[in-house]
């Protein structure tokens, strides 16, 4: 049976992780390429790298990063921010990654996401979509709009319809991070999720509102994620992605166990 | 240990190349020179991405020298796509051959039920007696990401289910073959890429 994936997900700048998850019996609880290793260890389904430097001069010392967190990862590994050409994500390839996240780059040229997947295939190609209700919308879930710069700029484009566009072109996921959740810990957006899920057959990853484990149970029920992204839960009492996933068995949701 | 890696321009061969050396095999990446299949002592056919990048394997002459090291008795291992081709073709690029060392056609999973494509952890229902993957236990999981499918036949070395039962691995004497990713299934990946680097049979096909 197919299980529902839980994803660590590693916030870096300038090759160190700065936000996410910190443990504080690693030696250096900074550095991506160990916690991801913890990560793995620690029964996380899949790893996300976000650089959230994503200026031309931190390329080189992220494309470092990825070569030091790929040596000895053997789960999958996406890697995403600041990917703006099929140049950017052929050397984050080659670096190591199994999958790129693309998201403004590909809003702005939407035939960047078939150029890639041309090259490494739709499976390798991940389109994030930074997603906020529409409140004065007659349907604010439907007509969801997607924001660009850290959610602070409306991109002219419905969710679901672009959604469905990144599919159309050759996306392999879709990655949606719910910035009205996004930080609140008090759930994801399950009805934003659930729209997103049906309107594709590509697998959804939801980001953004965990708190509890609750929510995963809720996001991978109602809101028809196929996988979810973990970040700061990992601080509120669940240690690790294993224990997360132990209490999602229990809650009747399937996953990779034990791992 | 050498192994011979083929590169026919489907995807990236990083992390089966890292997963490979992490295990202590010296991997040969070949693109079109035939030499290294020709000596090959295992061979690797990595592959993500369409059924229709392997007509390169034809182009370069490399699908004759995988036949012949097959039935030379190396031990060979398909991975993905890689598996596919073992097969007579598929529904994803129906005017491309395969090497049909299986008689079957590969076809897309049939729509209406789940999401296609299969993405994600799923468990494997392993035939007894598979050497490539032995010591997999009931309950251990694999990384697969795919929308096409092998259908379960006598030379089947594991069922995945997913809409309907699929071939997850073919075994058949040397020519091995995995639809999920061996490199990306963390312990229990490595051990069925440990199995292949150590078998020593010398059957053929």
């Amino acid at each position: 049976m197919i299980t529902k994936r839980i994803i660590a997900c590693l916030d870096v700048h300038g090759g160190r992780v700065v936000k996410g998850v910190q443990f504080v019996d690693l030696v250096d609880a900074g550095d991506p390429a160990a916690l991801a290793a913890r990560h793995a260890r620690e029964g996380a389904d899949e790893i996300v790298l976000l650089d959230i430097t994503a200026t031309h001069e931190g390329r080189a010392t992220l494309l470092d990063t990825v070569r030091r967190t790929a040596r000895e990862l053997f789960v999958p590994f996406c890697v995403g921010g600041g990917i703006r050409t099929a140049n950017d994500a052929a050397q984050v390839f080659e670096a190591g990654a199994d999958k790129v996240s693309v998201n403004s780059a590909a809003l702005a040229d939407p035939t960047l996401i078939s150029v890639i997947g041309a090259s490494f295939g739709a499976q390798a190609v991940v389109v994030a979509i930074d997603a906020r209700r529409d409140p004065y919308a007659a349907d604010p879930v439907r007509d969801a709009q997607v924001f660009v710069q850290g959610g602070r700029k409306p991109a002219g484009r419905r969710v679901v319809e672009w959604a469905r566009e990144a599919e159309a072109r050759g996306a392999g996921e879709i990655l949606l991070t719910s910035m009205d959740s996004d930080g609140t810990r008090a759930g994801f957006d399950c009805e934003l999720t659930a729209a997103v899920s049906e309107a594709v057959s590509i697998p959804v990853i939801a980001s953004g509102g965990a708190g509890t484990v609750d929510h995963f149970v809720d996001v991978f029920g109602r809101g028809k994620a196929d996988a979810a992204l973990a970040a700061s839960i990992f601080h509120f009492g669940v240690s690790s992605a294993r224990s997360l996933k132990e209490e999602l068995a229990r809650a009747g949701v399937s996953v990779r166990l034990p791992c | 240990m050498r192994v011979t890696v083929i590169d026919y321009k489907a995807g990236n061969l990083t992390s089966v190349l890292k997963a490979l050396r992490h295990l202590g095999a010296e991997p040969k990446v070949t693109d079109g020179d035939l030499a290294p299949v020709e000596n090959a002592e295992r061979i690797v056919l990595p592959g993500v991405g369409h059924f229709q990048a392997t007509e390169r394997l034809d182009a370069t002459g490399l699908t004759g020298a995988i036949r012949a090291a097959i039935a030379r008795g190396v031990p060979f291992l398909g991975i993905c796509v890689g598996m596919q081709w073992l097969y007579a073709g598929s529904s994803e690029a129906p005017d491309q051959p395969g090497l049909s060392h299986f008689p079957e056609r590969c076809t897309r999973f049939p729509e209406g039920h789940e999401k296609v494509p299969h993405v994600g952890w799923n468990s494997l229902e392993v035939r007894v007696g598979s050497r490539l993957l032995a010591g997999v236990e009931p309950g251990e999981f694999v990384y697969f990401t795919h929308s096409y499918e092998a259908p379960v036949t006598a030379h089947t070395a594991a069922i995945t289910h997913y809409i309907e039962p699929f071939a997850s691995a073919v075994e058949s004497a040397n020519v091995m073959g995995v639809q999920f990713h061996p490199e990306k299934s963390g312990a229990t990946g490595l051990k069925i890429l440990r199995n292949f680097l150590s078998w020593e049979g010398k059957g053929t096909a």
